[in-house]
């Protein structure tokens, strides 16, 4: 016999299994494919608008390396999964955040880091031209508190973002 | 050169449109670069600083800073910090204009660096600047209402639908 | 070799838009097509923060850049006038967020001078430890920015790294990464950490070897020379009128640095260097000029440090908050107080009417009054080497729009 006939004997088939079978078989849940794919390559839109953006750079860069968890910059929003809104928004600027925003293809996410983009952040009280939380124009997913957030707290609000892409359905679009 | 030796060579020749040498000396530093002179005379003001920038003995090169100050007295204020990189020496003036008629005369044809300095003057305290290349506002939106810095300015509830208090 | 000009003089030259438009003087007969406005839009991934420029282009050719500033206001004025003075240091360093102990410290100081408050010898010792270690630190971003935006990823990663290993000794000491409210009026917040005299002889030998890395890597590199030498020439008498500092004067070869003519702190105890551009790849004041400026201002901080950390007063305990007054009121009175930041002449107008809140704050940011200058030097060239323009301007937009 080949060499094809003693792989064929070392094989078992004898043990049914759920997830594999014969020839590479998986079985699962569309919901569950579909979300692992897209938890798993977020790709962000590089929108860096104040001194959260450095710390968002640094969380890119070689020691936190943002890249690990899939999240890869990229220029243009209407190539990217999810918008950090890093910074404080101005009243100037939040029409062209919702513009990018709606530029933005399904599904998207927000995660809005920092305590300016929260709530306002230092500036809630007499910032004449600070929008106090980018959530009155855009709706978010995840905020990160912090001034500015460490690169780990960074990182542990994109787990929490891939944990609610982990639940979502394909059933109501 | 001392600010008050600046100011004796201004009153030589612009006498009546200098007013007076206001100090500060806490420190040495705020001695010299604190104090400053008035300019009593706005329409006077181009011609003082061409010649604080043409004339030998002074040759102010440079404008450091422009900045605008509200005294809550119903007066508005410019402040100009000039320096003479050649000969090291700084001085400090003032101009000061009722809220009424807040218009002082640009000096971007002497200093190009007031440029900005100025538009931004506009924006934040309303004051306008005669002559200036460029007058529109240059950190808010045009149609923003008020000049912020104004000690009687009061943000405004919604702009543009957006609610603007916290 | 063109000369260093050292004289300061200047002509008046009148910065308008009928300067010489250089286009003409390379094709002078070439057909004409419309002009075309292009948007680099607040976002972009090489403004360097929210910027929007406006850019009339002729073909590939720059005919007028109109910048839009204003996206991150954030009204740093007018808090100023409700907070107390030890509140308003939270927002200084917020404003230019690259090189905050620098700009606490222009605060600090300029509060301190109006007070007359003297600060301890070991005070003064560390302030200068970290105000270079924070020079580094900018300039790192500066020029690994500066290589992402020309299209070199690598430097970008080494000069992070590289930055990160003074975050952690900025963090042993105050507890915070980079805005660290450190700098106090009269002293500072907390005591130099015992490991961080160390940690820092180890960061210099690898910032020594990472130096000569990124000059063979980056600066020297024949693409970087190409895209940003005769790029961007800025003459030293347009400088000096139109109101540059820092890298950017130093780089059209005006030798200028605040730290050598106008001492503050115990920088005249120091033995540096000041480096001026001097055209080695092209005209002088180019960007390359501008980039290699800090270059050689990141070896000449070195050189600080090592002296810093020969002659600090190591047996000195002194409590770093002995010279904080109760209540810091300044007298009634004025102030322009300035510094040398990274990025330039740093100033702060202070005017106090005997108050625990400042009556007027404002201050004179170097990157504003850089950026002020990109029309004049960005007329007749082309859509790529304005990239390589606003890398070597170096502004943040924190300090541009307070």
């Amino acid at each position: 016999m080949g060499l094809l006939d003693t792989l064929h004997d070392q094989v078992d088939y004898s043990i049914p299994n759920d997830k594999t079978g014969e020839g590479s078989v998986v079985v699962t849940s569309v919901d569950a494919l579909f979300n692992w794919a897209r938890l798993s390559s977020l790709w962000q839109m590089g929108f860096g608008l104040a001194c959260c953006a450095i710390e968002m750079m640094a969380t890119s860069a070689s020691r936190f390396d943002m890249m690990r968890f899939g999240v890869i910059p990229r220029p243009s929003p209407r190539q990217s999964d999810v918008i950090i809104i890093s910074g404080t928004v101005t009243l100037k600027m939040a029409s062209r955040i919702k513009m990018l925003y709606e530029q933005m293809p399904d599904p998207k996410y927000v995660i809005s880091m920092g305590a300016c983009a929260t709530c306002g952040g230092p500036y809630w009280e007499h910032g004449y031209h600070v929008l106090k939380g980018v959530d009155r124009v855009i709706p978010v997913d995840v905020y990160v508190p912090g001034c500015p957030p460490r690169p780990e707290a960074l990182l542990e609000g994109l787990m929490r973002l891939q944990e609610k892409v982990r639940q979502e359905t394909t059933k109501t679009v | 050169m001392t600010t008050p030796e600046i100011r004796d060579i201004l009153l030589e020749n612009f006498d009546g449109k200098i007013g007076d040498y206001h100090e500060f000396a806490k420190s040495e530093y705020q001695k010299r670069y604190g104090s400053y002179i008035d300019v009593a005379d706005k329409e006077w003001l181009r011609d003082v600083c061409l010649f604080l920038r043409d004339d030998d003995r002074l040759q102010f090169n440079s404008l450091l800073c422009l900045s605008t100050l509200d005294n809550n007295d119903s007066t508005l204020s410019v402040v100009y910090h000039l320096e003479s990189t050649i000969l090291r020496h700084v001085l400090a003036m003032k101009v000061t204009v009722p809220v009424t008629e807040t218009e002082v005369p640009s000096i971007t044809d002497v200093w190009p660096h007031a440029n900005w300095h100025e538009r931004e003057g506009w924006d934040m305290m309303g004051i306008r600047f005669v002559g200036h290349p460029d007058h529109r506002r240059i950190l808010l939106e045009e149609d923003y209402p008020g000049h912020p810095l104004r000690k009687d300015f009061r943000e405004p509830t919604f702009y543009h639908g957006m609610k603007v208090p916290y | 070799m063109p000369e260093i000009i050292d004289s300061h003089k200047i002509a008046t030259r009148a910065l308008t838009k009928e300067a010489t438009f250089r286009a003409e003087k390379l094709e002078p007969r070439r057909v004409r097509t419309e002009e075309m406005l292009l948007n680099m839009g607040p976002q972009h991934p090489s403004t360097h923060g929210v910027l929007r420029l406006e850019v009339v282009l002729d073909g590939e050719l720059v005919v007028d850049v109109r910048p839009h500033i204003g996206y991150l206001h954030r009204c740093f004025e007018k808090h100023t006038e409700s907070m107390t003075y030890p509140q308003v240091m939270p927002y200084v360093d917020r404003t230019d967020y690259l090189a905050s102990m620098s700009s606490g410290h222009g605060f600090a100081l300029a509060v301190e001078r109006m007070m007359g408050i003297e600060v301890p010898e070991k005070v003064e010792y560390i302030r200068v430890l970290f105000l270079e270690l924070q020079r580094i630190a900018s300039h790192l971003v500066a020029i690994g920015a500066y290589g992402l935006d020309i299209g070199a990823f690598t430097p970008f990663l080494y000069c992070f790294e590289l930055r990160e290993r003074i975050i952690e000794m900025f963090e042993r000491t105050c507890g915070a990464r980079f805005l660290y409210n450190y700098m106090w009026v009269g002293g500072l917040s907390h005591d130099l950490h015992p490991t961080v005299p160390e940690l820092c002889r180890e960061f210099l030998k690898e910032s020594r070897k990472a130096h000569k890395e990124i000059v063979d890597l980056l600066t020297f590199n024949k693409i970087f020379v190409e895209r940003t030498g005769n790029v961007g020439i800025l003459p030293a008498d347009v400088a000096i009128a139109g109101g540059a500092s820092g890298p950017v004067l130093r780089g059209s070869g005006v030798k200028w640095d605040l730290r050598r003519d106008d001492p503050y702190s115990i920088y005249d105890r120091f033995d540096f260097d000041i480096p001026v551009g001097t055209g080695l790849v092209g005209a002088v004041g180019d960007a390359w000029d501008r980039n290699w400026v800090r270059v050689c201002e990141w070896e000449e901080s070195m050189n600080i440090i090592e002296q810093v950390l020969d002659t600090y007063p190591y047996e000195d305990t002194t409590n770093v908050q002995a010279a904080i007054p109760k209540r810091i009121k300044p007298p009634a009175g004025e102030i322009y107080s300035r510094t040398e930041t990274p990025r330039g002449e740093q100033g702060y107008y202070v005017v106090s009417r005997d108050g625990i809140n400042p009556w007027r704050v404002k201050q004179r940011s170097p990157a504003f009054c850089n950026l002020s200058l990109l029309p004049h030097i960005s007329r007749g060239c082309l859509v790529g080497d304005l990239i390589a323009i606003i890398g070597s301007l170096d502004f943040v937009l924190g300090e541009v729009d307070r």
